[in-house]
């Protein structure tokens, strides 16, 4: 095992558990505001790495170029969803709104299985077998390149909850619901307004994970198992924890691959997360509940 | 197609009670209008046809749909009459087991399937219980013909067997290019099949006397997203050649990991896993399909039936490619359709009974006649050496069925040759 392998399988590690950050963060701002868990997530994001893949196959758009197409895309289908199907459940029984997203969610997965098939589709681009040498470390440029555009994604998201008006608003109905009812703010749109910047931060990380791995029907729910253990890992509902929480996931993996057995990976998630639930339940970055 | 003893052992078997049996039906058939005496003389066999058409396994199950697919007509052509009833197993056991009981409780008279040595197992469960022959077209677990089971017959080589005939062509490709490797690196996807090919290759690489050693083993987790670690780790071993033992995704993504840590064997070959000869492999990898090899049981590309089988496949799948898992449910079905053309009957101990004494020569995948043995295992099955040459399957070995020659070692990721 010499420092050469140890760096390349860490960087890897980093540049993945980016991309998983940026799923997270999509999940947690959806729960963090509306209180509604989605159980679709995976799906949703399974849909937008179709629509990515699509979008190359017919016009050999390069997953760059689709990521605001595909983005507002998953926008617009998130704020009819929530418009049409979710805000009905957001004040009645957690179980009703688990069955119905997980409903969304086996609708999704048969529906890409009827219009995709079973098969692997991913993206060829002119650079998905090149990498980087920098000494003896090989680091991927596919995955350095997602792993930039899912940084500067979730700047941008940070910086629209803590800049703009509109992100403002949104906090405020996270902090306290009453007062921003109070004050006059139109909650039912900005809970919509929010279920749909979440569903278009899920289309840009579908968009980057499309350039890294394959896509199938039955890859929606891993992602969304994934997505939860994240989000767990880094305390549900905050932002910072779900970009923590992905990097950590992404970066174990890749140890536990090297240092243990490659075939033991996602048994040290799961650990991970067990770890965490018992240890700290709300989460490394949550807050302690009041 | 059959030895004609087969019918006289038949015939021979019949008791006086079953022949006056058969005596009064006869009579009672002949007294019967004309067009119901065309329609029992036209029955059908009804074959309950188990895949994986959803789930993780979805895209072998749907080729292997195909395969029954294009059976159905082909075989009425040759005057041996099925109706196909599809059924989904959605890559799960128990789900296998409920659709198995729904096909006999539809009228089913024998069963094939399913592709996953688990749900072939538990349909065997069924079958065997049920007293339904059940021809497995596809699953290589051995444990599910030594259990003594009397309705269960299998057309697919068992975990050993690929790993012997593979292993073998592996010596054979060395003998036949002049080049011999030192050392190997074996990959596998850590489930039933992969662990099943692990212990093999264990248990029998020793006694083959091999030409080389195998310096690591590495499992990966069957729903792995990435490999980096893996390759990363293989390439540090310094192998001259990769055996990787895969399914379909993992296939593509190892050689595309391969590609950018740029490692670059002498040569990466299956000693009997799919995965590296399927469209989507070609498709995704381009000119990095090229040369990669993979010992498995093939279509002989040179008898009659396969190339009626391979130009019926085209005409009713426009742009799929004809792989092996197409290949074996066609034969299941032609097993049991000259079952049932020997039996002349669908019952099921008269269908066993036949189902014991097949001998069918000409048929569509490489090996000895269609037969089984005491346990209900098809012991003639062969594998070949298939290159991908010009983003095609490509049989190089053995020699009698090779479309072109093998090429080893294989050119580097950037040679000009790969196109």
């Amino acid at each position: 095992m010499t420092p050469t392998i140890v760096a390349t399988v860490l960087i890897g590690g980093i540049l993945t558990g980016c991309v998983y950050a940026l799923m997270a963060l999509g999940l947690s701002v959806i729960f963090g505001v509306i209180r509604v868990v989605n159980f679709a997530h995976g799906e949703m994001m399974a849909v937008a790495m179709y629509a990515a893949v699509f979008l190359f196959a017919a016009f050999g758009l390069d997953p760059l170029h689709a990521l605001p197409l595909v983005a507002a895309g998953l926008f617009a289908f998130g704020y009819a969803l929530q418009r049409r199907l979710v805000e009905p459940f957001v004040r009645r029984p957690e179980h009703e709104q688990f069955i119905l997203l997980l409903a969304v969610g086996v609708i999704l997965t048969n529906g890409a299985l009827i219009l995709f098939g079973p098969e692997a589709r991913g993206i060829m681009t002119d650079y998905a077998f090149d990498s980087y040498a920098v000494g003896d470390i090989i680091i991927d440029k596919t995955k350095t390149i997602a792993a930039i555009a899912a940084i500067i994604a979730a700047a941008g998201l940070l910086g629209f909850f803590r800049f703009a008006r509109t992100g403002k608003a949104i906090r405020a109905c996270a902090d306290n619901l009453i007062g921003a009812e109070v004050i006059g703010l139109d909650v039912k749109r900005l809970y919509t307004l929010t279920f749909a910047v979440g569903t278009a931060c899920v289309g840009v990380a579908g968009t980057l994970l499309a350039m890294i791995i394959e896509v199938t029907p039955a890859l929606g729910p891993e992602l969304t198992l994934l997505a939860f253990v994240i989000v767990i890992v880094g305390g549900l509902g905050s932002m910072p924890g779900a970009i923590f929480g992905g990097v950590l996931i992404g970066v174990s993996e890749a140890l536990a691959g090297l240092l243990i057995v490659p075939s033991m990976k996602s048994m040290l998630s799961f650990a991970l997360l067990i770890v965490i639930l018992v240890l700290r339940p709300e989460g490394l970055l949550g807050r302690r509940p009041s | 197609m059959t030895k004609s003893s087969d019918n006289r052992t038949i015939s021979s078997a019949i008791s006086r009670r079953r022949f006056n049996a058969a005596l009064a039906a006869s009579g009672a058939l002949l007294a019967a209008p004309a067009t119901l005496r065309r329609a029992r003389a036209a029955a059908p066999l009804k074959i309950g046809c188990l895949a994986p058409l959803t789930g993780f396994f979805a895209r072998e199950g749907q080729n292997c749909k195909r395969g029954f697919d294009v059976a159905g007509p082909m075989l009425a052509d040759m005057g041996m009459a099925v109706e196909i009833m599809m059924a989904d197993t959605e890559s799960n056991p128990d789900k296998a087991r409920t659709a198995a009981e729904k096909l006999i409780g539809e009228g089913a008279q024998l069963l094939i399937g399913t592709f996953v040595s688990g749900e072939t197992a538990a349909v065997a469960q069924v079958a065997e219980q049920r007293g339904i022959p059940h021809v497995i077209n596809i699953a290589a677990a051995p444990q599910i013909t030594e259990q003594g089971y009397k309705f269960v017959f299998r057309n697919f080589a068992t975990g050993p067997m690929l790993v012997i005939n593979g292993l073998g062509l592996i010596k054979s490709l060395f003998a036949a290019t002049g080049t011999t490797p030192k050392t190997a690196v074996f990959m596998h996807v850590n489930d039933t099949f992969g662990t099943a090919m692990s212990k093999g290759i264990g248990a029998l690489f020793p006694k083959m006397d091999m030409p080389f050693e195998i310096v690591e083993t590495i499992a990966y987790d069957p729903k792995a997203k990435d490999l980096s670690v893996e390759v990363t780790k293989a390439k540090a071993t310094g192998a001259d050649i990769l055996m990787p033992v895969s399914h379909g995704a993992d296939a593509i993504m190892l050689i595309r990991e391969m590609v950018k840590q740029r490692w670059e064997p002498m040569g990466v070959m299956t000693p009997g896993s799919p995965g590296t000869y399927e469209a989507q492999f070609y498709k995704a990898l381009g000119k990095y399909s090229e040369y990669v090899i993979a010992n498995v049981p093939w279509i002989d590309p040179k008898t009659a039936m396969s190339q009626e089988f391979a130009k019926r496949f085209g005409d009713m799948f426009s742009g799929e490619m004809l792989e092996l898992n197409a290949g074996f449910s066609f034969e299941a079905v032609l097993i049991a359709a000259d079952a049932h053309k020997r039996a002349g009957s669908a019952d099921p101990n008269a269908l066993a009974d036949a189902l014991r004494a097949t001998n069918i020569e000409e048929h569509v995948m490489i090996g000895g006649p269609l037969a089984f043995n005491d346990k209900g295992q098809n012991v003639n099955i062969a594998s070949a050496a298939l290159q991908n040459l010009e983003r095609r399957p490509t049989v190089v070995l053995p020699a009698e069925s090779a479309e072109a020659a093998p090429v080893f070692p294989m050119p580097g990721w950037g040679d000009a040759k790969r196109g």
